[in-house]
């Protein structure tokens, strides 16, 4: 292949005629492949796949709740639901949505890496991945779970429903995100090009790092904690059943140990993607890179200690609840950094309307919203009143659906060039954005009144009072799945027949568009020799001029 | 690092083509190693911090189960399994000084000490069958029946020690699989690091007893 333009304006893009897509042909050249690339494109499919069917779920609750009494599915079977679209979105979505497909596919191309450090692993990681989703749905299939995703015993020990297989699941998912997060890790710390020193790491490498310490650190715990839960269950040990001596109690520490780090697990990659995607459409140096950067790292170490928030009225002493509160609100003061540097880049920024760009716009306004009801819900004395109820749930929704989905779409748009080499429709683009952040708040904004009056989460029925604001909250999720529907279609239809993007469609200075879009086989045909700052925009009337291949 | 790795280039078969160096390779291999045996460290954390809270709960069971444990066979164990990570450290030393004979006869050595322990573990596991101190609902031993708690004491002793002994199975089977790599001539004083890694996770395996010794035993 010849020496792969950078230029955004060259006058016919042309798609390269060598590519990782079709450099080798035929279903074992991709289930064998030990190419990052082709294992995030094969862990997007996956994903997506899994939010599919979490958003099928999500439907059918919304459906039922649109009236008081029982219509669609008996309490037995809406127990299932919301156990099913908790388990499929957290542990086969947002997990491993963003580190396991732009993870994959930008991390060695922003180091300049010709792959990840331990290829056969990441391969293991999405076979572990395929195996742990296939048992946990075999389960629901079997008999279904009626626990909720968080398996608290004693409930999760004695109910008579399927409960076992989908703790082997989730323990085989866990050690799929343990290898991917022990990859990546060991991946930045060897794999770095010349001239990439630490302070020149793009932020969503600081972002999948910080991320994958927490996978390696905080994983290990929920791997046992489901694997005791599953003794339990089958041997009755005791371990946590208090008619034997046990404490219930335990488990929900154990559980939490891992469960709330994990939420820092899902959101910040997609804080690394707006971090990154900010400045390409802002045309601006990122402002603050270096707080953004340790930021990442400070929300990974106090996420590790914030666990009994989720347990204020678990019994736990006052004392406790006051610390587990204060350590909660400083995860609140490093998102507040992140959010004031991102906003500052985009100050006086030459800004390009896009659909990254919207959904960059939705993401800032969802995890400020999302934040601040999280100091709330962080505070002992009003989490009491909130606890257990639709609030929780809204402010849950609004980080991980508001944040993450939005990440999630925003790397969507920005690298499906660069992953395809073809350009979505722009304007399909915008449309659905406007579907997507309208329908969500339509969908969760009424939750938090609905909670805040006093309804309470996983219930079946509810009194007619609360009717109206269920009606509403029902009808913006239909307008998110109309959003979903049409991103699906144009993305689909992109991915068959889009307009060539070209190497660099945005002109964006990150590192992975040093080479071709998509890129070749072996990344870079030499290790390249990094001489410009990331995000470098310096003057932004100049084309991308760090050609070192 | 040995004076081997100067002449490393891409004709090394070892190196693989994303690494550019066999020492940025080994340097990468051992920290990806490290990070797993921390994982495995926050595995057992799990269970030695269910320890400490039933311990504290049921001060005077753990106590008392505790004293039914034979710690002459708990000793031996420990130094069957510290006299293994030594001959297993011995093994990398002979691999990387380049004597493939006395390297095959110490991870052999360390082997047949891993079957030892499993013996002995099983030794004690068969009279726990038979007096009835078993865990959680199997637990039926009358002499320890006074002692509210004492159920729990075995649920944790066999989970630990369980985990435990799954490990080392799998370090057992690792180290055939580094003994198998020494016989063939692929791990040499050239080429030795999967042999350092093998000992590490070894060493770890070691290191999980020498804490579940004390508490368990000692008490």
């Amino acid at each position: 292949m010849s020496q792969p333009s950078l230029l955004a304006d060259s006058d016919q893009p042309v798609m390269p005629a060598v590519n990782y897509l079709n450099a080798d042909r035929g279903v074992k050249s991709w289930l064998f492949t030990l190419d990052h690339k082709r294992i995030g494109v094969m862990y997007l499919v996956s994903v997506l796949l899994a939010f599919l069917l979490g958003g099928i779920f999500a439907m059918a609750i919304r459906l039922e709740l649109t009236t008081p009494e029982p219509t669609l599915m008996g309490a037995n079977t809406y127990n299932r639901m919301f156990t099913l679209h908790g388990v499929v979105m957290i542990f086969l979505f947002m997990i491993p949505a963003i580190p396991g497909v732009f993870g994959n596919f930008c991390l060695p191309l922003m180091l300049g890496a010709k792959d990840v450090a331990f290829p056969r692993l990441n391969l293991l990681s999405l076979y572990l991945y395929w195996t742990g989703a296939t048992i946990a749905l075999a389960g629901m299939i079997m008999g279904g779970t009626d626990t909720g995703w968080t398996f608290y015993a004693p409930y999760s020990t004695t109910t008579p429903m399927t409960v076992f297989p989908v703790l082997v699941g989730v323990f085989i998912l866990g050690f799929s995100s343990i290898v991917t997060g022990l990859n990546f890790i060991v991946t930045v710390h060897t794999l770095r090009a010349p001239g990439i020193g630490w302070m020149r790491l793009q932020l969503f490498v600081w972002a999948i790092y910080g991320t994958s310490i927490i996978q390696v650190l905080a994983t290990p715990v929920i791997g046992l904690t489901v694997m005791l839960a599953g003794i339990e269950r089958v041997g009755g040990f005791g371990f946590f059943d208090a008619t034997k001596g046990g404490d219930p109690v335990l488990f929900q520490h154990m559980f939490w140990f891992y469960s709330h780090p994990a939420v820092y697990i899902m959101v910040l990659p997609s804080m690394g993607v707006v971090s990154d995607a900010i400045a390409a459409f802002s045309r601006k140096n990122v402002f603050g890179y270096k707080m953004i950067a340790y930021s990442s790292l400070g929300i990974a170490f106090v996420g590790f200690f914030a666990w009994g928030h989720h347990m204020f009225v678990s019994g736990q002493s006052p004392f406790d609840n006051g610390a587990f509160a204060v350590i909660s609100m400083f995860v609140g003061v490093f998102t507040a950094i992140k959010v004031f540097n991102w906003v500052a880049t985009l100050y006086r920024g030459a800004i390009a309307i896009s659909t990254p760009l919207i959904y960059i716009c939705g993401f800032l306004f969802f995890i400020v919203f999302g934040g601040m009801t999280g100091i709330a819900v962080a505070t002992v004395s009003l989490d009491v009143h909130w606890h257990d109820t639709y609030f929780v749930v809204a402010h849950f929704h609004f980080i991980m659906v508001g944040a993450v989905i939005m990440g999630f779409l925003i790397a969507l748009h920005y690298w499906f060039p660069k992953m395809f080499g073809r350009m979505y429709h722009e304007g399909w683009g915008m449309v659905a954005s406007a579907f997507i952040v309208l329908g969500f708040n339509a969908t969760f904004i009424p939750q938090f009144l609905v909670g805040n009056a006093g309804m309470p989460r996983r219930y079946f029925m509810y009194p007619e009072r609360f009717t109206a604001l269920n009606v509403a909250s029902t009808a913006g999720a239909s307008l998110l799945a109309f959003g979903f529907i049409i991103i699906l279609v144009y993305l689909i239809y992109a991915l068959l027949r889009g307009k060539i993007a070209g190497d660099n469609p945005w002109n964006s200075r990150g590192y992975e568009w040093m080479t071709t879009s998509p890129p070749p086989k072996s990344n870079f045909h030499e290790t390249p020799v990094i001489t410009s700052d990331p995000h470098s925009y310096q003057n932004p009337g100049e084309e991308v001029e760090h050609v070192v291949i | 690092m040995s004076s081997s790795d100067a002449h490393a280039g891409h004709h090394n078969p070892n190196l693989a083509h994303h690494f550019d160096t066999i020492e940025k390779q080994d340097h990468a291999v051992r920290l990806g190693m490290w990070l797993f045996l921390g994982t495995e460290v926050l595995l057992f954390a799990g269970l030695f911090l269910g320890y400490t809270v039933y311990r504290h709960f049921y001060h005077d069971a753990f106590h008392h189960a505790s004293r039914s444990l034979n710690i002459t066979l708990g000793a031996t164990n420990t130094v069957v399994l510290i006299t293994s990570s030594l001959s297993v450290a011995l093994a990398y030393y002979a691999v990387k000084v380049g004597k493939r004979q006395l390297a095959l006869g110490m991870l052999a050595f360390t082997i047949v000490c891993a079957c030892g322990f499993l013996v002995i573990k099983y030794v004690e596991y068969a009279h726990k069958f038979h007096v009835g101190s078993l865990p959680g609902k199997w637990f039926n031993d009358p002499s320890l029946a006074k002692y509210p708690g004492a159920n729990l004491y075995f649920t944790v002793y066999f989970l630990t020690t369980g985990l435990h002994a799954f490990h080392v199975i799998v370090g057992m089977s690792v180290l055939l699989w580094v003994a198998k790599g020494v016989y063939k001539g692929r791990y040499t004083a050239e080429y030795y690091v999967p042999v350092e890694l093998g000992a590490l996770y070894w060493h770890l395996v070691d290191l999980v007893w020498i804490f579940l010794f004390p508490l368990l035993y000692l008490i």
